[in-house]
């Protein structure tokens, strides 16, 4: 075949056509009996999160709750955005470091742990005691 | 109409506190990209003499004596607590603006006739503090450009509450009078000199100008600045999440360079990286510009500036159609027996990723197999090893020297602070 060059387009010049395409692709055959029953699995983060923008996780170390059911290394979920009352478990900053405990206010304020072999802590004229926010649940990995 | 502007106190140092209980009341600053210059700092540090944009070698030594604390820039914490603290404020209020990494908008009008809005800030404040630990300043006022004065002022003044309403007219009027104009939003060095000369010293100065005037002396962004000095409202709350309309990826060079042979690979690099920014945003692009620049320090060398653009033939995110735009860009502009100091590659004209243009001729199964193959080059070179392309400088591209970040806390599974 006998081919003439006519000239080239300008690139510029071309109207712009815009074609959507599609990114599934169609399969034919039988569908899935359980197509309609389908439901979307279990998120954790929606049954263990209330206020996302107030949640931080962290890494509780050692034995002091382990009668809370906290073992050591246990991530536990801390929502900033829960007032504590008394007997929540609650982070707080003492002495520049934070600490998990159970807040007890009355008779006297202070951190519980919840083991037999530590002692409660009790906070000192000076002291500076923050509570950074309440747990809400615990992690234990096994 | 009413606007707060919420102002995140030095928000990288706050960050960097908050999971850091012991560094309460410590000076804190934090570093640019490769530690080099100080990018924010706490106001312990500032009372030091810390002062923004300071070379971290020039003050390491008497910083450290004083037992003051350290940061590489740990921008993927920042930027999950940003979000928080945005998540937080879009709560409060219908429309909201986010400005910056730590600025927002708020838009007040529908809360003004059942709140005071004082009180309503200090709310904001103490929310946004209990739940996520940043400090926040909050200027309430009649327009954008006022607000930021009133957060001006709070810093100023050091209101201790952080929350300044300036409604009444002596109060603005004070404002203006102890604002100097280069605090002005939107007024840098070169227009703040401009107006010195012209006898404008102070935010109030510029206010009593009349804003036809200024339009015709400077430009009409300055006007809308005088006009809503004078308490109009010119700028409305940007609320639709607007997408970036370019990329610019942008570099000054270590070492002079003069061969293309040597620039060509780097310009490439900025290429690459602006193609990743590209899909990271889910857009296309059908332009891309490159430009090459000597030192505008070196007044003696001879001195080349070129900018070229190329149209791409349809809107494209494809990492090999911006390599080939960019060759085609440089060549042209490239002049032997220059030293050059600078380079960049910009993308412009974007379009949506779901949209795609085709040629006639192009086969359209193909399509498929491309955005695939992006894809997994992203996803390599986000979690796995590097994948270069075959025309980049692998050398330049060495891992940021970064010492001194701290941890993941709020994003890594691994790196969660610990409790006692």
């Amino acid at each position: 075949m006998k081919v003439d060059y006519i000239g080239k387009i300008s690139e510029e010049n071309l109207p712009a056509i815009f074609v959507p395409y599609f990114l599934e692709s169609v399969h034919a055959g039988f569908p899935s009996p359980a197509s309609d029953y389908i439901e979307s699995p279990i998120d954790l983060n929606k049954h263990l999160i209330k206020n996302g923008a107030a949640t931080f996780l962290v890494r509780a170390q050692g034995q002091s709750m382990v009668g809370s059911g906290i073992a050591d290394q246990a991530v536990l979920i801390v929502d900033r955005s829960i007032k504590p009352s008394h007997n929540s478990i609650v982070v707080a900053t003492l002495d520049g470091e934070f600490v998990c405990k159970r807040l007890k206010l009355k008779p006297k304020m202070c951190l519980m742990p919840d083991n037999p072999n530590y002692p409660p802590i009790f906070i000192n004229n000076g002291q500076e005691l923050e509570i950074v926010g309440t747990v809400t649940a615990a992690i234990n990995k096994f | 109409m009413t606007i707060a502007l919420v102002d995140c106190e030095s928000f990288y140092a706050s960050c960097e506190r908050v999971f850091r209980p012991d560094l309460k009341n410590k000076p804190i600053v934090v570093l640019s990209n490769n530690d080099g210059c100080v990018i924010a700092f706490s106001k312990e540090a500032k009372k030091m003499g810390i002062s923004m944009g300071v070379p971290w070698f020039r003050v390491k030594k008497s910083f450290l004596k004083q037992k003051g604390q350290v940061f590489s820039s740990n921008f993927t914490f920042y930027g999950d607590m940003s979000a928080r603290v945005m998540n937080i404020l879009e709560g409060f209020v219908p429309k909201i603006e986010i400005y910056s990494i730590d600025e927002a908008f708020l838009d007040l009008d529908t809360l003004k006739q059942n709140y005071n809005l004082y009180d309503f800030g200090c709310h904001i404040r103490s929310i946004v503090k209990q739940w996520t630990g940043i400090p926040v300043r909050i200027g309430i006022a009649p327009n954008k450009t006022l607000s930021k004065i009133a957060i001006n002022e709070i810093k100023r003044k050091n209101i201790p509450t952080s929350v300044l309403q300036l409604i009444d007219d002596k109060e603005i009027k004070n404002a203006l009078t102890n604002t100097p104009v280069q605090k002005v939003w939107g007024v840098g060095k070169k227009l703040n000199d401009h107006l010195n000369s012209a006898g404008i010293y102070t935010a109030l100065d510029l206010a009593k100008v009349n804003p036809q005037n200024i339009r015709k002396k400077f430009s009409v962004v300055l006007e809308r600045t005088v006009r809503e000095l004078r308490g109009e409202k010119c700028l409305a709350i940007d609320d639709i999440t607007s997408f970036k309309k370019q990329i610019i990826v942008s570099r000054s060079f270590g070492r002079k360079i003069s061969s293309l042979e040597a620039l060509q690979p780097i310009v490439n690099n900025f290429a690459v990286r602006a193609a990743e920014k590209l899909r990271n945003e889910k857009q296309k692009c059908s332009q891309v510009s490159v430009f090459i620049k000597t030192s505008s320090f070196n007044k003696n060398k001879a001195q080349h500036a070129g900018l070229r653009t190329v149209e791409m033939f349809g809107p494209t995110d494809d990492t090999r159609d911006i390599l080939s735009a960019t060759k085609k860009g440089l060549l042209p502009i490239f002049k032997s027996g220059y030293a050059y100091a600078k380079a960049g590659v910009i993308l412009n004209k974007f379009s949506s990723q779901k949209i795609k243009q085709c040629s006639l001729f192009e086969e359209f199964d193909n399509l498929k197999e491309d955005s695939k193959l992006m894809k997994y080059i992203d996803y390599m070179n986000a979690y796995e090893t590097q994948i270069y392309f075959a025309s980049q400088n692998t050398k330049e591209l060495s891992p940021m020297k970064q010492s001194m970040t701290s941890q993941k806390y709020t994003t890594s599974w691994y790196e969660l602070p610990k409790v006692n």
